[in-house]
């Protein structure tokens, strides 16, 4: 009991006399890790700042002004953009086309992505390269495969039409005709990108433990109720995810519309739009502005859901 | 000692048992079997695999079918020779040659010096002291899901009153912050020991070495899922590099597929254009198929493990 109590103002003693040496060799220290953070992430924090940070609030000076791209001056009209933007019916046909463009590939790759990984879920042979082949159009150029399915939709010479000629059937004019040209942008897209929602339901999937299954079918629940009351919504979490990814890039989508329909055919989305207005012969610079700007906006409210999604799992790892 | 040894074959045959008797007694490979597993299994692969290969193999051998092939009513899916001539027509008519070298230019530099500021960045998130790191990273993830597209026109009003239009860093410049590499890798980095670096820090290592030396080889898999994602994303970057370029030198080939297709109402120039199609899209095709297993963990990172 005494030894102990002696101990602690003998062992408390160096410190006292340390704090100044142990100081300055901590500030120097400091400074030092200071200066290398600001060497190693400063190239990158600059020109995420400039090229990321800055746009947002120049996009939004610029909507202020009515501005042909390349004059020299621009005339600041205030609000004035934003009420074309929200009385004239073209606008009211951009926001049109952009709900339905992103409903339909949204609910499409989710859906056809859910179907497909349960048959990449079964436990046969070619998984493996089946999985890979679903997900290989998700890493091609939108332009490349545009452009492919141009030539398969071509009304005279191109596959499509040679299959409805076999059953005695004219082909239409799938992309000259606006009334289709955006369901055939809309089918291509969810060509494109199944496969990505594909391989992460079948992540979820594989993910479910098997035994909860198993007791299901223990409990006499056939596989449609296994499926509907089991795995549905232990995916829930998986299903937020991909509708929050597959809304944010359905909203971005640009090179396949663009190569679709170069000029816009029923087809212009918010993005397209946004560059139609500044690069697409218009050069109303300030107008599509403020197209961005309403396009950013939605994006925020996505993003706003996904930051917290996210925030969750960075605690979580 | 000789446990292990008699306890596999009785857990072998286990599975096995359990399996037979879930079909009521009928063999693996009885009829009803085997048309079960062809109807729920092989069936509905084999058609996602057809549905996503018949378009990309009619892309391949249209680009290998001279004019008179192409422009015909009748469907013949294999070409009658392997005609080179679509490839040589798109050479002369655009310069497609130019094009993929300003892809692989483009791509390669901007890669890599992506990944570069991604490890340095994600390094000194991790491993260096500083007062606003927690800011600073909730920054770069906002960055994360900001759409480079709504940043598109004043970028071009930057670059181009800087002289950036037609050239390869005026190309590559914007897109250099990285903030989905920097994130990926803050993530890897966080789990290695730390111990290590400790000990390296005790040897009088500085950060430098302890990153390039220590962190950098370690970390291999996963910058290489980085290098991967980004050499796939920046291969096929499109609305930028379209802006931005305007001399059909300067091109990459997506860009240069547009300007193919912009020029060409002609029906036989399909082939041609299929012959474009496939300079864009088999590179990544083959990088994908040697790889898929980095590539698909980088592009679905976050989904489930986050």
């Amino acid at each position: 009991m005494a030894r102990t109590t002696v101990s602690p103002p003998v062992s408390a003693a160096p410190p006292t006399s340390n704090p100044a040496v142990r100081r300055r060799r901590f500030s120097g220290r400091t400074r030092r890790d200071f200066f290398t953070f600001l060497a190693f992430a400063l190239p990158n924090l600059i020109l995420i700042a400039a090229f990321t940070y800055r746009p947002l609030f120049s996009n939004i000076y610029y909507s202020t002004l009515n501005w042909t791209l390349g004059a020299k001056t621009a005339t600041v009209v205030g609000i004035e953009n934003y009420i074309t933007f929200f009385t004239s019916p073209d606008a009211r046909d951009v926001l049109t086309v952009t709900a339905v463009f992103t409903v339909f590939t949204v609910g499409g790759s989710m859906l056809l992505g859910l179907l497909v990984s349960l048959a990449l879920n079964l436990k046969v042979r070619g998984t493996t390269l089946a999985r890979a082949a679903v997900f290989a159009p998700y890493v091609l150029s939108g332009v490349g495969v545009g452009l492919v399915w141009l030539f398969i939709f071509d009304p005279v010479y191109g596959a499509l039409a040679w299959v409805l000629r076999g059953f005695g059937a004219r082909s239409p004019e799938w992309i000259n005709n606006p009334d289709l040209a955006l369901v055939m942008v809309i089918l291509v897209y969810v060509w494109k990108n199944l496969g990505y929602c594909a391989v992460v339901y079948l992540a979820g999937l594989q993910s479910i433990p098997r035994d909860v299954l198993e007791a299901a079918q223990l409990d006499g629940a056939g596989a449609a109720r296994r499926f509907f009351s089991v795995s549905l919504p232990l995916l829930s979490p998986t299903t937020f995810f991909l509708l929050i990814t597959t809304l944010l890039s359905s909203l971005q989508a640009f090179d396949l519309i663009r190569i679709m329909t170069p000029t816009g055919n029923g087809t212009n989305t918010l993005i397209f739009e946004a560059y139609l207005q500044a690069f697409g012969g218009f050069n109303r610079a300030g107008y599509s502005a403020t197209v961005s700007v309403i396009l950013f906006v939605l994006l925020l409210v996505v993003t706003g859901f996904q930051l917290r999604f996210v925030e969750r799992k960075v605690h979580y790892s | 000692m000789s446990v292990p040894a008699p306890a596999a074959p009785v857990s072998a045959p286990a599975p096995t048992g359990s399996k037979g008797s879930r079909r009521t007694g009928e063999g693996p490979l009885s009829r009803r079997n085997i048309t079960e597993t062809l109807l729920t299994g092989y069936v509905p692969l084999a058609l996602t695999t057809l549905v996503v290969f018949l378009p990309l193999m009619w892309m391949v051998l249209s680009s290998f079918k001279g004019p008179g092939e192409i422009v015909t009513t009748d469907l013949d899916v294999l070409p009658d020779s392997l005609d080179f001539s679509n490839y040589q027509d798109a050479m002369t008519l655009v310069p497609f040659g130019r094009f993929f070298v300003n892809s692989v230019i483009v791509t390669l530099a901007g890669a890599s010096i992506k990944v570069v500021l991604a490890i340095l960045t994600a390094y000194a998130l991790v491993f260096i002291r500083f007062p606003f790191k927690r800011v600073i990273f909730v920054a770069i993830l906002v960055a994360l899901m900001v759409p480079p597209q709504v940043a598109i026109l004043p970028n071009y009003i930057l670059v181009t009153s800087l002289g950036g239009a037609d050239t390869y860093w005026g190309m590559i410049l914007p897109g250099l912050g990285t903030a989905f590499g920097t994130f990926l890798l803050r993530q890897h980095f966080l789990t290695l020991p730390g111990s290590i670096l400790e000990s390296a820090e005790i040897d009088g290592a500085g950060h430098w070495s302890r990153l390039w030396r220590i962190v950098v080889p370690i970390s291999v898999p996963t910058i290489a899922t980085v290098g991967l994602v980004t050499i796939v994303t920046e291969w096929n970057e499109y609305i930028w590099p379209l802006v931005i370029v305007s001399r059909p030198e300067m091109m990459t080939l997506p860009v240069g597929l547009t300007l193919l297709r912009n020029s060409e109402s002609d029906p036989a120039s399909w082939g041609i254009m299929m012959a474009g199609a496939v300079l864009v899209l088999v590179p990544i095709l083959v990088v994908f198929a040697a790889l898929q297993r980095y590539i698909v963990a980088g592009l679905t990172q976050g989904s489930v493990t986050g």
